[in-house]
């Protein structure tokens, strides 16, 4: 059997990162897998703008902030394989991949970093009644149809969800010279970007209609129409509500699941708010030597954040091989704990012997909340309170913990995030 | 001219066909579709039934309990997966405990073979997840489960095989019979003519029947909504679970599939869109309260996608299986409703003995019985799949993440006799976008297999024939510079 | 004097902002509804000189991909974003092509580029 210090599982922007930063750290022997014919990941068809502020300070198109990256895994002459799926790993980092060229084979890992990213929600798993006509695509699907393989699904579009890519996505087919008569969202609130909503949907007189969604869909064959409904608090349609539009194209922009069906394979174990694993603070899931960063293990908003958390767990994959597997875990372990409006915290636990000087806590709320306090309470104390003029389900926040300041602190056992109105 | 025509490629049509297939007789069957399999055939429970439901000396108990013994074999022949993982009725109220001990007697006069009723401690050993209020159960360890679209296109494919022609997007618009005796089928591609024909139209059954006679047959459409969960929720329980059955029909059932997601449903509405099989609000919020009710903490939010079908349902609940009075050599297969998909082998096996006699038929010498399913790499070793993609390096090549399908298996069902030309038709083969992303990731990489094997543009690929073309036209710029 | 009413787009408070202005003497008497100096300095730019970055592909010959991305290398005024996919449509260039390589030079009058975001190797 082959073997690699460190295999990464995908060559989305979290691989990539995750492969120069792990280099970087000084381990020579690491291995990249890429389903896909050409590292970049889902940023190749993301030709829009607006990638890349925090880490170049510039606005990159989603494959120039692949490339720049691209360009380091290539200078640092990081190995890499293409059209290569992972099929298994085992929980000791036996990974099994197959490829046209190379055939079924096996490598042992000796530390692993998860980067497989996220897809997309289906109608299945909305439950929208009505026909199953062609016609009905994720955001994602038509993204690529239109922007790599250059198709047009339709003329006459019609989007449920109001995600990111499908606010790009109204705009794309706007300029491709369709006609977008309506985006409809569930919620009572927006799960994509300010700027989106303005420059992708009011720019062109888009419709945004919060508090809806599609309650039917018409034609056989070809979708022909859908009908959307204004929904009251508990997400039901309100009869007598309902609009018909004509249609050809139905996008859905309903949301993105991490993709960890390889992770339960390995008998990870899983968070089942961000449905990713659960990590410790240099992103080591359940199982030690398997690391997640990325979409993988909670969905981002910003790939900028994806690539400085791909750092870390590539920096943590290093140490790991460079201590041969012996880290010893002490019984220092804090436990963070997600509450009132906190959805999830990653990591969830921080072991403090182990932490770096300064981490990074990424979480979620649940709810719009404006005018209100983060607080971080050590054990019971409040020790951090922090004015918010706005938070939203969209936008991931973080804290940053300072190692010093907590192992001040007597006896630490948990650390607890909520959302406080004063 | 041919000596046979079957009107529908759906399990029943495929089955008499394959029987057919086994005598000289020039056959050819006539689909309104693209495909094989897309009516009542591709929408259902999916459920190999014991016999224990029809009523006592009917028809349909006898195909039911008849088709049951035979899938065994013929799944073998036809190298299709099918378990008899065995099926429970489960009764959660005591006054109703009787009504098992009615179904076990009906059972036993229908011949079903292995029937035991449980009680409340030996069914919640069985079957952990049954609800708390489990009174007792029947259970039927021979009732199965298999998949419809395999069995149906096996059927098919073995048929055609064995020189039974299928003319697809052929629908039947009229038929007479002239003074020769000869039927003329007149359709969308021109006039067919036969000697004798079968209809095995499912819920149109009525409509080609009427063409005929004088007595005037009624095919309700019942559609019934299911709801199919994710794989890693498959196992919640290991047997088919029904509850006790009303007038509707079977109720509600929860159910492995023998691809090992979890099926739950159906719901039971009458229509008179004999293609009304859309889902409603109503109707899946209606089955999960049912499927609630017998089958504790069922994972709902694990929906990987619902859909519905179309039961042929017919006012007595009753198979007609016979040559229709006043239209001599036209052969009714009408009201196939469920046990439809478990009885087809059998209603096969009467409809070709039926003509054998009527036409003396005789038997083929070299009869292909057995046919070759696409291959499955995972059920190789590492080493036998690292052969087969040295020889065959498209199994290589992964195109359906969720279910792990390989371009080698999408090229085999492309191919092969009777081969797909859609994505539903790659999908009901292979399974490539049947999984949890729902074709999400794999439709364009299908569409571009289609587009290189078939010579298709991709303007012209469908989902699943007819106008239900994926994609409109290129993008603005692609003819860019040449304006 | 004009009166707008725009969304700002510098946070996800999305504040409702509303302008008055004139646009022939490119002049802004007031902006409201704003709750920090963003919000003021977006609709100053907004209601006189909406600009936006403009991405899009065009059809590529002879290369490793049927596609090439496109953006303008700066924004361009937001009233000549149609006229510059026209121009985009009409352009059809050859592998191989590197990032920043120019494929329309001054798109529409606008004194900006349309460069091409990806890398297309010959097939």
């Amino acid at each position: 059997m082959i073997s690699y210090d460190i295999v990464i599982i995908g060559g989305g922007p979290a691989g990539l990162a995750a492969a120069v930063s792990a280099r970087n750290c000084g381990v020579e022997n690491i291995l990249i897998l890429e389903r896909d014919k050409e590292l970049g990941g889902i940023l190749n068809q993301c030709i829009h703008n607006g990638f890349g502020l925090h880490t170049f300070k510039e606005e990159l198109t989603g494959p120039e902030y692949a490339d720049r990256f691209i360009q380091k895994v290539l200078d640092l002459g990081i190995e890499y394989r293409l059209n290569t799926m992972v099929m298994d790993i085992s929980e000791d980092r036996v990974v099994t991949a197959m490829s046209r060229e190379d055939g079924m084979y096996q490598i042992q890992a000796g530390a692993v970093v998860l980067a497989m990213g996220c897809r997309e929600r289906p109608r299945g798993a909305l439950n929208i009644p009505g026909y199953r006509p062609a016609g009905i695509f994720s955001a994602g699907t038509a993204q690529r149809l239109v922007n790599i393989e250059g198709y047009m699904p339709g003329r006459e579009v019609v989007i449920l969800g109001s995600g990111d890519i499908g606010l790009i996505m109204a705009r794309r087919m706007t300029l491709e010279g369709a006609i977008v008569k309506v985006v409809a969202e569930l919620m009572p609130y927006s799960g994509g970007l300010k700027r989106n909503i303005v420059q992708c949907l009011n720019d062109f007189h888009i419709p945004l209609k919060l508090s809806h969604t599609v309650v039917d869909i018409e034609g056989k064959d070809h979708i022909t129409a859908v009908t959307i409904a204004q929904v009251d608090s508990h997400n039901k349609p309100i009869p007598g509500t309902e609009e018909r539009y004509t249609c050809d194209t139905l996008l859905l922009s309903c949301g993105l699941i991490p993709e960890n069906e390889l992770s339960n394979k390995a008998g990870v174990k899983m968070n089942p708010v961000t449905n990713g694993p659960i990590v410790n603070e240099g992103l080591e899931t359940s199982i030690p030597g398997i690391f997640a960063c990325g979409n993988v293990l909670h969905v981002h908003d910003l790939v900028d954040y994806v690539s400085e958390e791909a750092e870390r767990a590539g920096a943590s994959a290093a140490r790991f091989v460079q201590a041969d597997g012996k880290i010893e875990r002490s019984e220092n372990v804090v436990k963070l704990i997600a509450t009132d409006g906190v959805r999830y915290t990653v990591p969830c636990t921080i072991d403090l012997n182990n932490m770096d000087e300064l981490q990074t806590v990424h979480f979620r709320v649940g709810a719009v909340y404006t005018n209100c306090y983060v607080s971080v309470y050590y054990n019971d104390e409040r020790m951090v309170h922090i004015k918010k003029k706005i938070m939203a389900p969209g936008e991931m926040e973080r804290i940053m913990l300072q190692r010093n300041r907590l192992l001040k602190e007597e006896d630490l056992k948990t650390i607890t995030i909520k959302i406080e109105a004063e | 001219m041919y000596d046979v025509i079957i009107i529908g490629a759906g399990v029943t049509g495929s089955a008499v066909a394959r029987e057919l297939s086994r005598y000289n007789a020039s056959v050819c069957v006539l689909e309104k579709c693209e495909d094989v399999c897309e009516g009542t055939s591709k929408a259902n429970s999916a459920i190999i039934h014991a016999g224990f439901d029809a009523a006592e000396g009917s028809l349909m108990a006898k195909m039911n309990v008849r088709g049951n013994e035979m899938m065994g074999k013929l799944a073998e022949d036809l190298d299709i997966p099918f378990k008899r993982n065995g099926a429970m009725v489960v009764c959660i109220h005591k006054e109703a405990l009787d009504g098992l001990k009615t179904l076990y007697d009906r059972g036993i006069k229908n011949g079903v073979k292995e029937l035991r009723i449980l009680t409340r401690e030996e069914a919640l050993e069985l079957e952990p997840n049954l609800s708390d209020n489990v009174e007792g159960a029947l259970y039927a360890p021979t009732s199965g489960i298999i998949c419809p679209f395999l069995l149906n296109i096996a059927m098919a494919e073995n048929a055609a095989d064995n020189g039974v022609d299928f003319r697809f997007n052929t629908k039947v618009e009229d038929i007479c019979r002239d003074d020769k005796g000869i039927w003329h089928l007149r359709t969308n591609n021109g006039e067919y003519k036969a000697r004798y024909v079968v209809n095995a139209a499912g819920v149109s059954a009525d409509v080609i029947h009427n063409m005929v006679s004088e007595n005037k047959i009624h095919i309700t459409p019942r559609r019934g909504d299911y709801c199919l969960l994710d794989k890693e929720v498959g196992n919640h329980v290991s047997h088919t679970i029904f509850p006790q059955p009303t007038k509707l029909g079977k109720g509600v059932l929860v159910s492995p599939t023998i691809h090992g997601n979890l099926i739950v449903g159906p719901t039971a509405v009458d229509l008179q869109d004999k293609e009304g099989n859309n889902t409603t609000a109503a109707g899946i919020s209606d089955l999960i309260a049912k499927a609630n009710d017998h089958v504790k903490n069922l994972p709902m939010r694990k929906v990987i996608t619902s859909f519905a079908g179309l039961r042929a349902h017919e006012a007595n609940h009753e198979f007609i299986i016979k040559e229709v009075e006043d239209a001599p050599h036209f052969i009714d297969c009408a009201g196939i409703e469920s046990p439809g998909l478990t009885s087809c082998p059998a209603i096969g096996e009467m409809v070709g003995e039926m003509l054998k006699e009527k036409m003396s038929l005789t038997e083929k010498e070299n009869w292909i019985s057995k046919r070759k399913g696409i291959l499955n790499p995972q059920e190789l070793t590492l080493e036998e799949r690292n052969e087969l993609i040295k020889k065959e390096p498209a199994y290589g090549n992964i195109i359906c993440r969720c279910e792990s399908i390989s371009e080698g298996e999408i090229l085999d069902a492309i191919h092969r006799t009777l081969g797909a030309r859609s994505l539903d038709g790659v999908k009901r083969r292979t399974r490539a976008g049947m999984g949890r992303c729902q074709a999400g990731f794999c439709s364009p990489r299908v569409m571009e297999i289609l587009h290189r094997e078939l010579g298709l543009p991709m303007e012209e690929i469908t989902k699943s024939g007819g106008r239900s073309t994926i994609v409109l036209e290129r993008t603005k710029g692609t003819n860019g510079g040449e304006a | 004097m004009e009166r707008k009413e725009l969304t700002c787009i510098g946070c996800p408070m999305g504040c409702q902002l509303t302008v008055e202005f004139d646009r022939e003497k490119e002049e802004v008497y007031s902006v409201t509804g704003n709750t920090c100096m963003i919000g003021d300095k977006y609709a100053r730019n907004e209601v006189l000189h909406p600009e936006r970055t403009v991405t899009s592909t065009v059809t590529v010959d002879g290369g490793d991909k049927p596609r090439l991305s496109v953006k303008t290398s700066g924004n361009i005024p937001k009233d000549k974003i149609f006229e510059c996919m026209k121009a985009i449509d009409a352009v059809r260039v050859q592998a191989p092509v590197k990032i920043g390589d120019v494929v329309i030079e001054n798109v529409c009058g606008t004194g900006i580029n349309v460069v091409a975001t990806r890398n297309i190797h010959l097939l």
